[in-house]
Formats: C-alpha cells, sequence, structure tokens
C-alpha cells in the first residue's frame, strides 16, 4: 500500500491546481469589483476609497424596489422549481418501481420524464424568448382564442409578461430550473437506495407518494442542497432571462448593474460596481436565509414524519400530474413557437400561423452559423475535457489518498456558481488584460472552465464515491496499477455518469454568454453570443435560428451520453 | 390465512417456476426453498404490490379471505422483513417505530407503546439514538418492531437471518416467529439455509 | 484596522505597478512617435494597413445592418487588403468597457477593439477619458466628401466637438412609425400626439430611457414644449435651471401617462422590442431613429406591410453616427481604411438603399461625380419612407447634460 501510495502522489497536485485555476480568478475579479465600489477607479477619476459609492447607490430611486423584486423572484422562483421537481421525482420513482400500485396516469408519467429531461439542455434566454411569445397579449395562446372564439382585432390589454411582481419571470425560471433540480434528484435517489425504502413505507401501509415525501425526501434532500444553492444563487443574479420577462419600472438589480454598465456616464461604473457587491450580499444572505429555513422547517414537520397518518395518494397524483403537464407543455409550445418563427417571413397579429413560410433565415446566417458552430464546439469539448481530466485526477486522489477534500474547500469549488458572475467577471477581464491574455482561447476556455468544472464535479462526486470500493481493491489485489485500474475498472464502470456529467458540462459551456463576451474580448463568437446580440435586434425569425441552434447542442450531447453506455453495454444487465 | 392460487411470475415469455398453490395458516410458518434466481424474492416482491413492471403474473393472491391482487402495497396490510435492516437513517429509532404506528394512536400512548416495543426487544430507553449506532442484532430487531408495529395480516420474510452471525441468528429467529405466533400472523418465509426451514417448523416448498 | 491595512498596501502595490506602467507607456510613445504622428501619406497608412486585422465593435441586432457589413468587410479585404471582423455587441458599452478595462489594466497597443460604432455620450465619455485615437479624420481622403454645412451634427456630435476623433458614417433623425392600417389622422406636435394617445388610450408607449430612443423622445418634447428651447443647447446651469425649464415636459408626461400602454406603468424595455409590439399590433404608433428603416423592415418583414411614418412638422431632433477607433488600436491603419470607406460614394450608396439598410448619407451629393449623384437620385425611397423635402426641419440635439439630467429624473417620478 505505501508503494502505491506514493505512486499516486503527484495526483495532490491536480487537486492544488483546481483550486487554483477557480479560485485564482474570482478572488482576482471580487478585488476588481470592491475597489471600484469602494471609490478607486483612477481611470475614471476615482483615487480615493470610500463609501460615498454606496451611499449614492442606496439614494437611487429604484434601488429599494429592485431590491425587493429580486429577492423575491429568486427565492420564489427556487422554491417553486424545488416543489414541482421534487413532487415529479416522487411520481417517477414510483412509477417506476411499483408496477401494481393503482396510480393514475403511470404511462403519462413516463412520457413525460422522457420530455422534462432534454429540457436541461434550452438555453434559457431561447425558453425565455419562446415564452414571451406564447404568452403575451399578442402571443399565441391569445392568438388562438381571438382567431376562434373571440376575434379581437387588437390585442386584449393583459399584463401578462413583464409584469411588476415579476411573475412571468418567476415563470420562466421554473420552467428552466424544475428540469434541472429533477435529474439531480433522479440521480440522487439510487445512492440512498430509494427503490427499497419505498418498498418498506408500502409494505408498513403508506401510499407511494407519502412514502417518498417521508421517507426519501429528507434522505434525498441534503444531497441536492448544492443544486438547489446554484439554482437559489442564478435566479437572483440572471439577466438575460430578467431582460426578457421581468419588469422594468424598476427592473432587477442585474438588470440594473447591466443598465449602469451600459450607461455612457463612465461615472456610473462605479454603481456597477457597488451594485455587484449588493448583488454578492444578496445572493450571500439570501443562502444563508435559505439554510435557516431549511432547519425551521425540518424541526416544524419532524413531528408530521412520525404522527402515521396515512391517507391517499390520488389527489396528489392528480395535481402534480396536472402540473407536470402544465410545465411541460408551456416549455414545448415555447420551443415550437421559435421553431415556427424562424421559419417564418412575417408573422403579424393575429395570424395563428405564420402568413409567409420561408427558408430565408437558415440560408442568410448558414455561413456565419458554420464558423460560431466550429467555435461553440471546440470550446465547449476542450472545456470539458479539461474538467473531466482534473475532476477525476481529484476524485482519485481523495481516494488513494484518502484526502477527502474537507467540506471547505469542496465548497470553494462551487463558488463560481454561487457569486453572481456580474460580480467578479469585470475584475477577471482587468486582470487578463494585465496579463496579455485576454481574446485568447486559453483564457476563453479558461473563464468557461470556472463554471463547467463545479458542475461536473457535482454530478461525477457521489457516483464516484458511492463505488463500492471493492472493484478497485479486487483489481489491486489481482496486480493492476492505479492508473490501469482507473482506465480498466473505474471509467468503465462509471460510463454513464461520466458522460452525463459531460454532457451536462457541454451544455454549460454552450450557454455561457458573459464570460464568453468578458474573457473573448470580441475574439470568438459562439452561438449563444450571436444569439444575444440578436435578442437586441427582437427578431423572433433570427433568435428562432441560433436559440434553436443553441438548444439542440447540448440536446444531442445529452442524448449521446444515455445512448452510447446503452449500446455498449446493451449486454450487460447491471450496466444498462 | 394467506393463499396463493396458481401464482406464476413471467419474464421474457419463461414462467419462473410452476404455478404456485399455497395455504399459509395463521401462526404457522411456510418456508420457500431454491437456488438463487428461482424467484424467490419476486414471489414476495409480487405478494407485497412491489414487482418490477417487466414481469406478467397471473393467479390469485387472498389474504384472510380478501383478494389483494389489485390492490397497491400500502393497502395490502402485508408486512416484510429483507435481509438490510433498511432502517431509516434520518429518523431515530424511536422514530422509526413510531412511522410505523397508526395514527389512530395519539400523543402519550403512541410514546409509550413505542418505550414498551422497545422494552421487549431489550431496548429501552433508546428511543433517542440514530439507529447508526446499534449493533447489527439490535438494528434487526428494531426492524421487526417496526414491520411488527403497523400492524400487519401476513409476515414475509425475505432471508432477514443471512447477515446476522450464527448466535445471533438463533436467538433472533426465536423471537421473530414468537411474535408471529403471539400476533397470530401467517409467515411466509424465503430462505436457503435448512437451518431456518428446520427452525420454522412448518411446509417446505421448494421451487 | 487589519482589513483596512491590508487593503492599504495592495493599494500600494497597484499604484507603484501603475506608475511603472506609465513609465513604459512614455517610452513606447516615444518609440513609436516617428512611426505614427508623421507617417501621415495615405499612401504609407494603405501600405501599413494591409494585412491587418480589424475587429468592428458594432451592435449586432439587426440583420440587414449584419449584412450590410458583411459586405464592407468583403469590399475591404478586395480593396486594401484588410480583414474586418464584425464583433457583434448587445450594447456598444460593452466596447467602452473593455478599452475602460485595457486602460486601467495599462493596455496601451495592440488592444482588442479597433474600431468603434459610437456617437453622443459614448463618444463625449471616451474621448473626455483619452480612450480614442486621434485626430485622424482629416487623413481620410473621403472625409472632405462629408456635408458639413448642410450635416452640422457632423462635426459637433451632441454639442462635443468631434475634432477629428470619429469619421461620420451617418445621418439618423427621430421620426414616428405607425400603423396605416388603424391610424388614419397623423398627429403634427407634442401637444396633438397628447390628444391622439387620449383618444386611442393604451395604444401608444415610448421606450424605457435606459434606452436611446426613449430618452430622445423626452428631449423631443422638451424643445417644442419649452419656453426658451435654446436653454437646451448649453449645460444646465442649477438645479433650479433644471426644474424650470424641464416644468412643461413633466406636466405633459403627468397627462399623457394614463393613456399610455398599460397606463405608463411599465414601458417597451428598449426600441426593437418597441418596434416588435407595432407588429404584433400591441402599440400602434413607436417611434424610430432612421426615416428609412421603416420600409426596410417592411421588406425584411419585420413590420407589417401597412407601416408608415411621420415627423412633427416644429421638426425633429438629427444626430450622426460615427466609427472611432480606440487609443490603443493595434491596426488603427486599418481601421483608418475601414473608416474611409464606409464614407466612400459607393458604401454610402448602398446603405442608404432601403432594400439594403436605408440609412441616409453623410456625403454632400453636389460634391460628387455626375454619373455617383445619378446614382444616388436613382435610389428608391421606400413605400415608407417620407420624401425628403417632407421630412421636416432637423432639431439639434441637447447638451448632454440634460440627457442625464431627464433620464435620472424620470426614473425618479416614474422608474420605481
Amino acid at each position: 500500500m505505501g508503494a502505491t501510495l506514493r505512486s499516486v502522489n503527484y495526483l495532490s497536485v491536480f487537486q492544488r491546481l483546481t483550486q487554483l485555476l477557480l479560485l485564482l480568478p474570482i478572488a482576482a475579479g471580487l478585488l476588481g469589483a470592491f475597489f471600484p465600489a469602494f471609490g478607486y477607479f483612477p481611470e475614471i477619476g476615482g483615487n480615493q476609497l470610500n463609501i460615498d459609492v454606496f451611499r449614492e447607490l442606496l439614494k437611487q430611486p429604484a434601488l429599494p424596489h429592485s431590491v425587493r423584486l429580486t429577492i423575491f423572484s429568486g427565492i420564489t422562483a427556487t422554491l417553486i422549481s424545488l416543489c414541482f421537481a421534487l413532487a415529479l421525482a416522487a411520481m417517477f420513482s414510483q412509477v417506476e418501481y411499483s408496477s401494481q400500485s393503482k396510480l393514475k396516469f403511470n404511462r403519462l408519467f413516463l412520457m413525460m420524464r422522457r420530455g422534462l429531461i432534454p429540457l436541461i439542455a434550452v438555453p434559457h434566454a431561447a425558453m425565455a424568448l419562446g415564452l414571451v411569445f406564447l404568452i403575451a397579449p399578442s402571443g399565441w395562446l391569445i392568438r388562438w382564442v381571438s382567431f376562434s372564439l373571440m376575434g379581437w382585432d387588437t390585442p386584449p390589454e393583459l399584463i401578462s409578461v413583464q409584469d411588476p411582481l415579476g411573475l412571468s419571470l418567476i415563470f420562466g425560471l421554473v420552467l428552466k430550473e424544475t428540469p434541472y433540480l429533477l435529474l439531480m434528484i433522479l440521480a440522487a435517489l439510487p445512492q440512498i437506495r430509494a427503490a427499497e425504502y419505498l418498498r418498506i413505507g408500502q409494505s408498513l401501509g403508506y401510499g407511494a407518494f407519502r412514502s417518498w415525501l417521508k421517507l426519501i425526501l429528507p434522505q434525498v434532500y441534503p444531497l441536492i442542497r448544492l443544486p438547489v444553492f446554484a439554482v437559489l444563487a442564478f435566479s437572483l443574479s440572471v439577466v438575460d432571462v430578467s431582460l426578457i420577462l421581468g419588469p422594468t419600472t424598476p427592473p432587477t438589480l442585474s438588470v440594473l448593474i447591466l443598465r449602469w454598465l451600459d450607461n455612457p456616464d463612465l461615472s456610473m461604473r462605479f454603481f456597477a460596481s457597488a451594485g455587484a457587491i449588493l448583488l454578492l450580499g444578496i445572493t450571500l444572505g439570501s443562502l444563508l436565509f435559505w439554510r435557516i429555513a431549511e432547519w425551521f422547517v425540518l424541526n416544524k414537520f419532524r413531528k408530521w414524519l412520525t404522527n402515521g397518518k396515512r391517507g391517499s395518494d390520488n389527489e396528489a397524483a392528480t395535481a402534480v400530474f396536472v402540473s407536470g403537464f402544465f410545465l411541460i407543455t408551456t416549455a414545448f409550445l415555447s420551443l415550437l413557437a421559435l421553431a415556427f418563427w424562424s421559419l417564418s417571413l412575417r408573422w403579424p397579429y393575429p395570424h395563428v400561423l405564420p402568413q409567409t413560410w420561408t427558408f430565408r433565415n437558415w440560408e442568410r446566417h448558414w455561413n456565419s452559423l458554420q464558423e460560431t458552430a466550429m467555435t461553440t464546439l471546440e470550446v465547449g469539448i476542450l472545456t470539458v475535457v479539461l474538467a473531466l481530466i482534473l475532476v477525476v485526477a481529484c476524485l482519485e486522489n481523495e481516494q488513494w489518498r484518502r484526502a477527502r477534500f474537507s467540506i471547505r474547500s469542496e465548497w470553494l469549488l462551487y463558488l463560481p456558481l454561487l457569486i453572481p458572475q456580474a460580480t467578479f467577471l469585470l475584475g477577471v477581464q482587468i486582470l487578463a488584460v494585465r496579463f496579455e491574455l485576454d481574446g485568447t482561447f486559453l483564457l476563453l476556455v479558461w473563464s468557461h472552465l470556472l463554471f463547467v468544472l463545479p458542475y461536473v464535479f457535482l454530478t461525477l462526486a457521489d457516483p464516484w464515491r458511492k463505488l463500492d470500493r471493492r472493484y478497485p481493491i479486487i483489481a489491486q489485489c489481482l496486480g493492476a496499477s492505479p492508473l490501469q485500474i482507473l482506465f480498466r475498472v473505474k471509467l468503465p464502470l462509471l460510463l454513464k455518469p461520466l458522460l452525463v456529467a459531460a454532457a451536462i458540462g457541454f451544455a454549460v459551456s454552450v450557454a455561457q454568454y458573459l464570460p464568453t463576451i468578458f474573457a473573448g474580448g470580441g475574439r470568438f463568437s459562439t452561438l449563444t453570443t450571436e444569439a444575444v446580440s440578436y435578442a437586441a435586434g427582437a427578431d423572433r425569425r433570427v433568435i428562432g435560428v441560433y436559440g434553436f441552434l443553441q438548444a439542440l447542442f447540448p440536446w444531442l450531447a445529452l442524448l449521446l451520453a444515455l445512448s452510447v453506455p446503452r449500446w455498449l453495454y446493451r449486454n450487460r444487465a447491471d450496466l444498462s | 390465512m394467506l393463499k396463493l392460487e396458481n401464482i406464476s411470475l413471467i419474464i421474457n415469455s419463461k414462467a419462473l417456476f410452476t404455478a404456485l398453490n399455497i395455504e399459509v395458516h395463521a401462526g404457522q410458518v411456510t418456508t420457500v426453498m431454491g437456488p438463487s434466481g428461482s424467484g424467490k424474492s419476486s414471489l414476495l416482491a409480487h405478494l407485497c404490490g412491489t414487482l418490477a413492471p417487466v414481469f406478467q403474473t397471473s393467479g390469485k393472491i387472498s389474504l384472510h379471505d380478501r383478494v389483494i391482487n389489485n390492490l397497491p402495497p400500502e393497502a395490502r396490510k402485508i408486512g416484510i422483513l429483507f435481509q438490510d435492516d433498511l432502517l431509516f437513517p434520518h429518523l431515530s429509532v424511536g422514530e422509526n417505530l413510531a412511522f410505523a404506528l397508526p395514527a389512530i394512536i395519539k400523543h402519550r400512548e403512541r410514546k409509550n407503546i413505542i418505550e414498551q416495543a422497545l422494552q421487549e426487544i431489550e431496548l429501552s430507553g433508546m428511543s433517542e439514538r440514530d439507529p447508526a449506532g446499534l449493533s447489527g442484532g439490535q438494528r434487526a430487531r428494531v426492524a421487526l418492531m417496526r414491520t411488527l408495529l403497523a400492524e400487519p395480516q401476513a409476515l414475509l420474510l425475505d432471508e432477514p437471518f443471512s447477515k446476522l452471525d450464527l448466535e445471533l441468528r438463533g436467538r433472533f429467529r426465536e423471537l421473530v416467529f414468537s411474535h408471529a405466533e403471539k400476533n397470530n400472523l401467517p409467515v411466509l418465509l424465503v430462505t436457503h439455509d435448512p437451518a431456518d426451514a428446520k427452525a420454522a417448523g412448518g411446509p417446505i416448498i421448494t421451487l | 484596522m487589519k482589513l483596512s491595512s491590508v487593503l492599504h498596501t495592495s493599494f500600494k502595490k497597484y499604484n507603484l505597478a501603475k506608475l511603472s506602467q506609465i513609465l513604459i507607456l512614455q517610452l513606447i510613445i516615444l518609440y513609436l512617435i516617428p512611426f505614427s504622428a508623421f507617417a501621415t501619406s495615405w499612401q504609407e497608412i494603405k501600405k501599413q494597413g494591409k494585412g491587418q486585422t480589424v475587429y468592428w465593435n458594432a451592435w449586432g441586432g439587426s440583420e440587414e445592418i449584419n449584412a450590410y457589413i458583411n459586405w464592407v468587410g468583403s469590399r475591404v479585404k478586395e480593396e486594401y487588403g484588410v480583414t474586418l471582423k464584425h464583433v457583434k455587441l448587445a450594447s456598444t458599452a460593452d466596447a467602452v468597457s473593455r478599452v475602460l478595462a485595457e486602460k486601467a489594466a495599462g493596455r496601451t497597443n495592440n488592444g482588442s477593439v479597433d474600431l468603434i460604432w459610437i456617437n453622443g455620450e459614448n463618444f463625449a465619455k471616451m474621448k473626455e477619458n483619452g480612450l480614442l485615437f486621434g485626430p485622424f479624420t482629416k487623413q481620410l481622403p473621403n472625409f472632405k466628401l462629408v456635408d458639413f454645412a448642410g450635416k452640422p451634427t457632423t462635426l459637433l456630435d451632441f454639442h462635443i466637438a468631434v475634432d477629428g476623433y470619429e469619421a461620420p458614417w451617418g445621418m439618423a433623425k427621430f421620426n414616428f412609425v405607425y400603423n396605416s392600417a388603424r391610424v388614419t389622422a397623423t398627429p403634427d406636435s407634442i401637444p396633438q400626439l397628447l390628444k391622439w394617445a387620449k383618444s386611442n388610450s393604451g395604444r401608444f408607449s415610448y421606450p424605457h430611457v435606459s434606452d436611446f430612443l426613449g430618452s430622445t423622445f423626452l428631449m423631443q418634447a422638451l424643445m417644442e414644449l419649452a419656453d426658451n428651447p435654446q436653454d437646451l443647447g448649453e449645460a444646465v446651469k442649477s438645479d433650479a435651471h433644471f426644474s424650470k425649464v424641464s416644468a412643461p415636459l413633466w406636466s405633459f408626461l403627468e397627462q399623457l401617462h394614463p393613456y399610455l400602454w398599460r397606463k405608463g406603468k411599465s414601458f417597451p424595455a428598449s426600441s426593437s422590442v418597441q418596434k416588435q409590439m407595432l407588429n404584433d399590433s400591441e402599440l400602434d404608433i413607436a417611434l424610430s431613429f432612421n426615416p428609412s428603416a421603416t420600409s426596410a423592415a417592411i421588406a425584411n418583414g419585420t413590420l407589417p406591410e401597412s407601416a408608415r411614418t411621420f415627423v412633427l412638422k416644429k421638426g425633429t431632433i438629427g444626430n450622426t453616427h460615427f466609427v472611432a477607433i480606440p487609443f490603443n488600436s493595434g491596426s488603427s491603419q486599418a481601421a483608418m481604411l475601414v473608416a474611409d470607406f464606409l464614407m466612400s460614394p459607393e458604401a454610402q450608396m448602398k446603405k442608404q438603399n432601403p432594400k439594403i439598410w436605408g440609412d441616409s448619407t453623410v456625403l454632400s451629393v453636389a460634391k460628387l461625380s455626375a454619373a455617383d449623384q445619378q446614382k444616388f437620385k436613382n435610389l428608391p425611397l421606400g413605400v415608407a419612407t417620407l420624401q425628403p423635402e417632407k421630412l421636416g426641419p432637423t432639431l439639434p440635439n441637447p447638451h448632454p447634460d440634460w440627457k442625464n439630467r431627464l433620464d435620472a429624473e424620470w426614473e425618479r417620478r416614474y422608474g420605481q
């Protein structure tokens, strides 16, 4: 064992390297935001550190309302997504695990699951734009009603998007975050032997749904806490979805920051930085609040867990089914609407279908599409490969050297997901310029790695740690070296989680907008940067083209990740 | 009485065993034996109602003259003990038992019953303990008590003794059987340990 | 105590780094002067620019404009061997940010932005903060074709002297777009617009003032309503002065807002969104900054065939948009070649064609060759574009100070 240990000593380097790669830019970025926030930015005339900027910031008329809106929409969206994801996971697992349960809609639930998972591949912006067209007063739904029943010649005065409370913003976020959390829950279930506990619960007389809530939920929640936190931090700081679906007077804080950054008056950049620090504070505060609320809920419901009430499950099944159906239909209609737009020349109100169909939008962008698609692929694949190498090395290090990441250093890996992007990317840019790295492919990949690596780690860590320790031990006794064990035992056994992690990492890379802009220095255009710049022009037809492709790539990756192991291991029942 | 009539399980259009007809009387233990893969565990899953959907099934299951084929698992009133104790790790020992207790039993009475049950399995005063801190034998006893507190009308045993060491095994077996007899439960035991079958003392069916 | 001392040390380090950079910068400037400041002949610039790559940072939200820029790229490749890359921005401020970050980091050469589509306040701020290269326009052969007399905004961008730091590219003029299938009589003054809004509740709005067009609407209305519009040509003198001059605008908006889309409680997020809303029939009247863009949008399918334009009889605000070169561009010669090409009759003519883009020329057509004059005359006008004589007088933009003050006051009153 001692010799083996020495032979894997080099692994610890990878752990250090990974931490450095993630923490360096964040530290630099935070400093880069802190200085201007406290008034220091000599290039635009700030030479002293003080808190005047914050004093001025707090006097901004839009600020209090905007902060309230940000917190409300962020927390509500996370809460609703989590509830939906848990309820759907409960239904899916009982459909899967018990044939004789007299649950309604069994078959439909299975179809629903097949439909929901690919939605994680769809970029937020594309989904939001499709949703706007679906539910706007002049949108698709109203057009159907108007066309068939009402005969309105102008759209009704409804406030269905960009409402002052941010409800449509919340809806848009829920549509995207529910599938993500659902996937995370479903991936965590086997680790806690959910199927067996469900059986016990049922044999003790509890309905499957209730068994899930009382037995599985308390066990699975700690495993998905991080994804939930990531969703919360994301919802609080999201820019694109807010721009598209959020209110304008005032907007969420993230949009306010963007407005200040976009303001030609350079002194507004002090506000932007101070706002970014405020957003960081709000995010950390909300995470803390969420943690306390968790504890409170747990205590409150502790008694409920063991009160012995059994009750019926059918209403729950119906409710979950209806809401799941509602989510999935909305998502698919939104995407369908985008697809139709990409094939239309002219589609005015109140036409239910485009007035003129055309392939022009696709033809026009075909050439530039090829180039941007290549860049997107290159960055995505390279980033994912790097992330996989680093993550696997860290996990191997942890197993061979028993050097389990301490809880604290593991949380450091997730910092990029918990700190609002706008807060540190400007500082990263300055640092990059200083080291002559801006606009290089290297920096672009590095900046994507910041966000890809945590997701890959998040997806891969648990399956890796849960792999039966006896496999590597047996292999070792058979004379295999650690590297041989990795390639001939572990990687094949963990092929599926490995590929799923890669697909998720790829989807994350494809969706990056701000990092691509800040690190790429305008030298690289990806499907997402193109889509966002076209979104500024609000031309749904072009947005349709780019949004569709933006969704297609990660979706194909996910499909591949799920079907390759199935095909490779088609004769291995335990692995397929 | 637990009654199985013409029960067969089919997977990939192959029957796992020839159609079964078994009658298990109250207070009696019937043992099902057979090599690995003969379908013992699948049979129990079928009785519980938790069989994987890939199986096709036929035949009739009735418990005290009540046909339960089409009932969901939670309505069947069949308790089961597995090889693993499967205590709920997020609940304390006492809470594990409380989970099984019917809701109609309230507050103070709940507490009393749980304390009594713990006493019965020689674990009194350990209600607040984390199940992870118990020994294998203690955990097995809690699992048994949890199953019984749900007031089942039949008990299925899926090799529940096989993971215990020899000495514990005999004592736990005795405990299970005596409780089953006391509660007048029909018991179906699946095992491949002849000693279990012998101790059960009832009819033996080989798959 | 500890934290502040830590901050203080890093602060000092920062300054040291800064100092050394300034030193290096001085050296570089000394070294470069013989090559840049005196190598001014156009032939020399052409020679140096050949083979360079120009990263042109320009708003990328419009298919028509992007296609035009793409064409420019192929032409400058042919003509000068310059590679043009369009960096499509969602907002011009992204590019300003980048140049600023580069300056903050001491990057004085080989900056990532070589050419930037710009005007007004962005220009004023970049010029003020020394972020621009130049003056360079005098060296561009086509610069003398610009119509300085007829289009004074080519020299005075938002009252800020251009001083050769940006090359004029196109002309903009505030106008209204309406759906002629639903609006029969169009208003021709700000009070008339209010009257129209009152009898067509919910069918008009203007973009949020964070959008350029939204804040121009405020200035447009104030130009017409102010007792002394000349006041707006200079910086704001005092708070009292501002309140007094702007008072008529706020009383107009107080009356107007209840009749706007969503009763003025919410505003379209941008001018692009507003255009989309006109296409969706959510609005009947919207705003535009390009009198021919509506024709181009109809041809492209983004506005209904019944879309038309109108202006106000007392005139509307007009200005010029430009291209500028950041101070640290490593391809400034090639960027100058591109800027010059953009002002060529060939490029200006193509740009003005409403089937391509419909952006008015900055050139004085009278200065062109007879053949080119004829070609300009032969350009189609576009189905929704007003004849030049019907476009009404062009008003100068108010001083940028007013824009800032108006935006801030609007935010205070309606932004929450």
